[in-house]
């Protein structure tokens, strides 16, 4: 069971309710839950978006698309129903703060997939989570029900006629690519994951071929707690241009791993150092990836740097999935950007070939280099390969794979090369065999 | 009463799949739950399982077979009654997740994919689960285990093989 952490440069917006019983809704009612729905039948969608809007809060995603600019692209007639998509299909590698949403606060997502529903005139809505989070799913499903049984959801919701919505739970059964919106739809449809062409864009032509929202389970969550304090108030929470808070999860090797609730645009540096309680053990910092592991890697003197999505923007990396993975001094970079490839191959669906074939030679070049039988030239063939990828794909899992590739020989080439005169002899990691062979 | 005469799911769950393709508005919208619920009933995705849903949600068996080979938690084969699937992504592996896996390995006696003789337990190396403010975990029966030591990982592989595991499925 995930441990709750707390640090008192946190601020608790979206997380107020962790760790008091809140997945019961007599409690979540209790700590003010459902009030901003209400809210938000009674002020009209206009309101909502315009609070929205002025938040400033941008998807949790990754992508930081601005949330109420979203909703706002829906038409407002459709001849086909309009659908609320909740993307809980968390796989970015480093990421688990979705996890500790549904485990402690699912309630908040509800409340906030029917807010998104009023926003934009959809009836229904759905909830997808990874196969993998098959307890929380429970969770998602009893709150659901509970929900239900309140009359909270279903017709004429909160005793207002004509008012209706209802909601279903969808669980995945294993594929990172799912996590991209369209590859979601599709597998909501029953089918594989492969991503669609766009445009048309999900607002206009989405799930079932209808207008559809489709935002992050984070960013979902953080609905109410918006209608609730009113957009200016949570906008000013955070840094210019990103409303609020963010959940960032703190990996790998520091002191006090954990979830914890940040203002955008929070330092870097003080995020490992003071909330995560810095590197452990002492040892030194040699690289952060600082959002997920699409992330382009940050070096120790790059982290005085404000999380938001345009101050790492300009930092030469992203802001992504508030994934923060921390390497101290003892980590390979060879063997950290193997491991990193060696995922998207996995999750590649093959649907694009420059995003197939690159992430696999990719893969094969770095387990040879890996394993000894590396040369000069194959580094700069991994960045032949990798820019080769880049904006070539229909959705962003080829950029994923090559962008972090990009930064790790960008940033650590002498390592690359020193490699190459003194060979790790150990194979504590994985062996060609299992890496090759497994796939081929 | 199941749609499905000689249904080869038992009554409950035969149940559940009548009542799932009425949620969407298109039924096939049922199939990726419906092949999960299926393969932890049955063990795995068998050609009878392909056949059924696929009558059930008037689809080709062509098609559910598309999907089933698409997602990495389904699976064609049995698996140990226990599946063990341990994270080696990367914040695992910075605190040892490998060591965690080679453990498992060394102590069930068998590789990635495989099943224990005596079919109690199959290995799995799996990437991201999701927990890795948690580093190192796994996931047994859907079950998440974390914090990892291979201290911990004997007790846990030693109250599943007496019957005491937790299984959320």
């Amino acid at each position: 069971m995930p441990t709750l952490v707390s640090h008192p440069e946190e601020v608790k917006v979206l997380s107020r309710r962790f760790g008091q019983g809140a997945a019961e809704i007599d409690k979540y009612v209790e700590l003010d839950g459902y009030k901003a729905v209400q809210k938000a039948i009674e002020s009209g969608p206009e309101w909502v978006i315009n609070e929205m809007k002025a938040s400033g809060l941008r998807g949790r995603g990754g992508a930081g698309f601005p949330t109420g600019m979203k909703w706002s692209f829906v038409p407002k007639v459709s001849a086909k129903p309009k659908y609320v998509l909740v993307n809980g299909d968390e796989s970015e590698p480093g990421t688990c703060k979705d996890h500790v949403i549904f485990l402690h606060d699912p309630h908040a997502v509800i409340e906030g997939t029917m807010i998104a529903g009023l926003a934009i005139g959809a009836k229904m809505g759905f909830i997808y989570l990874r196969g993998e989070y098959r307890y929380l799913l429970k969770i998602v499903e009893k709150a659901v029900a509970d929900a239900y049984a309140k009359g909270y959801l279903g017709k004429n919701i909160f005793g207002k006629e004509g008012v209706d919505f209802d909601i279903v739970t969808q669980t995945g059964a294993g594929a990172y690519e799912v996590g991209e919106e369209s590859a979601l739809m599709e597998s909501l449809e029953g089918k594989r994951g492969v991503p669609r062409i766009k445009p048309p864009f999900p607002a206009v032509v989405g799930l079932y071929g209808g207008p559809t929202v489709i935002n992050n389970a984070e960013t979902i969550a953080s609905a109410p707690h918006i209608l609730l304090m009113g957009g200016e108030a949570y906008a000013k929470i955070g840094s210019e241009r990103n409303g609020g808070t963010r959940l960032f999860g703190i990996s790998g090797h520091v002191e006090r791993p954990g979830v914890y609730e940040l203002p955008m645009g929070y330092s870097l540096r003080k995020a490992i150092y003071e909330v995560a309680g810095g590197i452990k053990g002492g040892r030194k910092l040699k690289a952060v990836v600082p959002g997920g592991s699409s992330c382009p890697v940050l070096l120790p003197d790059e982290i005085d740097v404000g999380l938001d999505f345009d101050q790492m923007g300009k930092a030469g990396t992203m802001l992504g999935s508030g994934g923060i993975v921390v390497l101290d001094e003892t980590v390979s970079i060879v063997e950290f950007a193997l491991r990193t490839i060696k995922f998207y191959q996995h999750e590649s669906c093959g649907w694009c070939i420059p995003c197939r074939e690159g992430t696999d030679w990719l893969k094969k070049t770095l387990t040879r280099f890996y394993n000894g039988g590396g040369n000069l030239k194959d580094i700069n063939n991994i960045q032949y390969l990798a820019e080769n990828m880049m904006g070539r794909t229909f959705c962003p899992l080829g950029d994923a794979a090559a962008m972090p590739t990009l930064g790790f020989i960008k940033k650590f080439r002498p390592e690359f090369e020193e490699y190459l005169k003194g060979v790790r002899t150990e194979k504590n990691f994985i062996t060609t065999d299992e890496l090759v062979g497994a796939s081929h | 009463m199941s749609t499905v005469t000689n249904s080869i799911f038992s009554s409950a769950t035969a149940a559940r799949f009548d009542h799932l393709v009425t949620l969407y508005p298109v039924k096939r919208s049922a199939l990726i739950p419906m092949l999960l619920y299926a393969q932890d009933e049955v063990g795995y995705v068998s050609d009878a399982v392909v056949a059924e849903l696929a009558q059930r949600l008037d689809l080709l068996e062509l098609d559910v077979r598309g999907v089933l080979s698409y997602y990495s938690m389904l699976r064609t084969k049995p698996a140990g009654k226990y599946n063990v699937q341990v994270c080696t992504n990367i914040s695992c592996m910075l605190v040892g997740g490998y060591d965690i896996l080679d453990h498992c390995k060394a102590k069930l006696g068998i590789g990635h994919k495989e099943v224990t003789a005596d079919g109690q337990f199959s290995l799995e190396e799996v990437e991201c689960i999701g927990a890795c403010c948690w580093a190192p975990a796994m996931q047994v029966n859907y079950d998440f285990h974390d914090n990892l030591t291979t201290v911990k990982v004997d007790s846990i592989l030693a109250d599943y093989a007496a019957g005491r595991g937790k299984d959320v499925k």
